[in-house]
């Protein structure tokens, strides 16, 4: 059994059929997983300086030149590599006094901290799976941007307690802006809100549960949702990005909804992290530092919004970027602004950002090639187990050559 | 998806019998329910019909593929989530420590797997769907975010 690294449902339970390097036969991945494991022979990176084709460790000495030379270094990246790496990375943070900021800043950063901090309640996946008869997705389109959750942990699946699974035992809502693929399984069970209108439905059900009239539009609909909610044995909401960044800035809004919600039973939150390691990640510097992102070594230990890959990357001299690709999904603005500082890159793939960078560094595709564990998105360690060898060292690997090299 | 009276208003509409039923209409349900042939209807091969036969195989085409329960599995459009997977009541039966609990199907008797991102089916005659007395199960079809599957 192999596990997938396409999202952060980390899937065990995939076979592969292999002949030398090539993948010839998958079961149970899903088109996403499937995806990241045929990626294994398309488009890889090979090593480069300025532009020039090189061996791997003329690579890795040029970027310890570079990080040794760096006044201000912004390391990036980290959510799709190993919590292995991603030690080394902080290491190598603390080393070269850079700033360290990873995917969680433009992504679930608000609720993962909240959620580390143990400010809202938390479970696994194997919970809900058994457990959970009552669940929200909130700005999320599971379908799409994690396609075995609600087939796997969530809504279709027999538990212990729920041996009728989404037939009679479960109960799922989905709150979203638009009907999205999931909303078409979820229909009956669907509420559409116009963009930004989270902060307002969160007021209409606490309303509710306050036994005043809620204000929106289908008042009945709104307190039978609520009426539901409260009869739930065990309740899990899914926060997805929609509604990270409605909230952002805001989020007391949803902790008060749980906390309400939690005094007429129990109600847990599952952030629907994207990169297979953001949540490893988080949690590694969480225990580091005492936060989870936008940290700056420079001087001891310092945390704030200025320290955000955005932010960043006006101010920085040198940046490197550790499988990700921020050139491509940052905004433009910003793009432009990292675009313009000299980048290493640690890629196992040819992207917008390593085609851009000083220095790319080739690396092993993390659950294919490489091994290590990594965090689930429910905080759960699983093991990585490589299946097929590879030319080029893992992340944790070259991280530690540049340590070395340093 | 085609549909009876799609492939009715190609027919002769004769009501001539050579094929053993009664009426076009009856002819056209059969071919739908894949019981019948469209070279059954003698007429239909005939000059004048020609247009018609045409634009009749070309409706008929898409459902070609169709299992003997009248599955159609639309590879392009499937995300490989497993939801039908999961909710087919007989994969369940079949498989309790595999598919019914979520997990990649561990019986060789499960009808839906996901095999290279894609759902495959492996023993349509386990399906409810199957045979004379069948159930018109659409567990797999509801719980598809892409209307990957279909039935006929």
């Amino acid at each position: 059994m192999a596990v997938c690294t396409g999202c952060s449902l980390l899937c065990d339970d995939i076979e592969v059929s292999i002949d030398g390097r090539r993948i010839t036969k998958t079961k149970n991945l899903c088109r996403k997983g499937f995806g990241r494991y045929r990626s294994l022979s398309s488009d890889r990176s090979v090593p480069k300086v300025d532009g020039k084709q090189v061996g791997i460790d003329a690579a890795i000495s040029r970027a310890a030149e570079m990080l040794r030379d760096a006044k201000r270094p912004l390391l990036f990246g980290w959510s799709c590599s190993t919590l292995e790496a991603q030690r080394k990375g902080i290491e190598l943070a603390k080393r070269t006094k850079a700033i360290i900021d990873d995917t969680s800043s433009i992504c679930q950063g608000e609720i993962v901290e909240m959620v580390i901090r143990g400010e809202i309640p938390t479970c696994t996946l194997d919970d809900v799976r058994n457990y959970g008869d009552t669940l929200i997705f909130w700005g999320c389109d599971p379908s799409s941007s994690h396609p075995r959750h609600m087939s796997r942990f969530s809504y279709f699946p027999r538990g212990e307690k729920l041996q009728r699974g989404h037939e009679e035992d479960r109960t799922a809502f989905l709150i979203d802006i638009r009907a999205s693929p999931t909303a078409k399984i979820l229909s009956g069970n669907f509420v559409q809100i116009p963009p930004g209108g989270d902060a307002d439905l969160i007021d209409a059900m606490l309303a509710v549960l306050d036994g005043k009239i809620p204000r929106v539009r289908d008042k009945k609909a709104m307190i039978a949702m609520m009426n539901t909610l409260k009869k739930a044995d065990t309740g899990v909401i899914f926060p997805g990005l929609g509604l990270a960044y409605s909230l952002r800035g805001r989020m007391d809004r949803l902790k008060a909804l749980v906390d309400r919600l939690n005094e007429y039973t129990k109600y847990n939150v599952i952030p629907m992290v994207g990169h297979y390691n953001m949540r490893g990640f988080n949690q590694l510097l969480f225990d580091e530092t005492g936060f989870i992102n936008r940290v700056s070594f420079a001087d001891g230990i310092d945390h704030g919004p200025m320290y955000s890959v955005v932010e960043a990357s006006k101010s920085c001299d040198l940046a490197m970027v550790v499988g990700s690709d921020p050139i491509s999904s940052l905004p433009a603005g910003i793009a432009k602004a990292l675009a313009r500082v000299p980048m290493i890159t640690l890629d196992p793939h040819r992207t917008l950002t390593t085609e851009l960078s000083r220095v790319v560094i080739p690396t092993a595709l993390s659950g294919i090639e490489a091994g290590g564990s990594a965090l689930r998105m429910d905080g759960v360690r699983i093991g990585l187990d490589p299946i097929v060898k590879s030319e080029y060292p893992s992340d944790e690997e070259a991280l530690s050559m540049i340590l070395g090299a340093i | 998806m085609v549909s009876a009276m799609e492939i009715y208003q190609l027919t002769p509409k004769l009501n001539c019998k050579k094929c053993g039923l009664p009426t076009c209409m009856a002819f056209a349900v059969a071919l739908l329910a894949r019981e019948k042939q469209i070279e059954d209807c003698t007429p239909l091969l005939e000059p004048k019909y020609e247009a018609k036969l045409k634009k009749l195989r070309e409706v008929m085409a898409p459902i070609a593929g169709a299992t003997e329960t009248g599955l159609i599995i639309h590879d392009e459009r499937c995300y490989g989530c497993g939801n039908c997977v999961v909710a087919c009541p007989v994969n369940v039966a079949n498989d309790p420590k595999g598919s019914a609990i979520g997990l990649g199907p561990k019986s060789d008797r499960v009808i839906l797997v996901v095999e290279d991102g894609v759902v495959k089916c492996l023993n349509p005659k386990e399906c409810r769907r199957f045979g004379p007395n069948r159930i018109l199960c659409n567990l797999c079809t509801a719980t598809c975010p892409s209307k990957a599957i279909e039935f006929v």
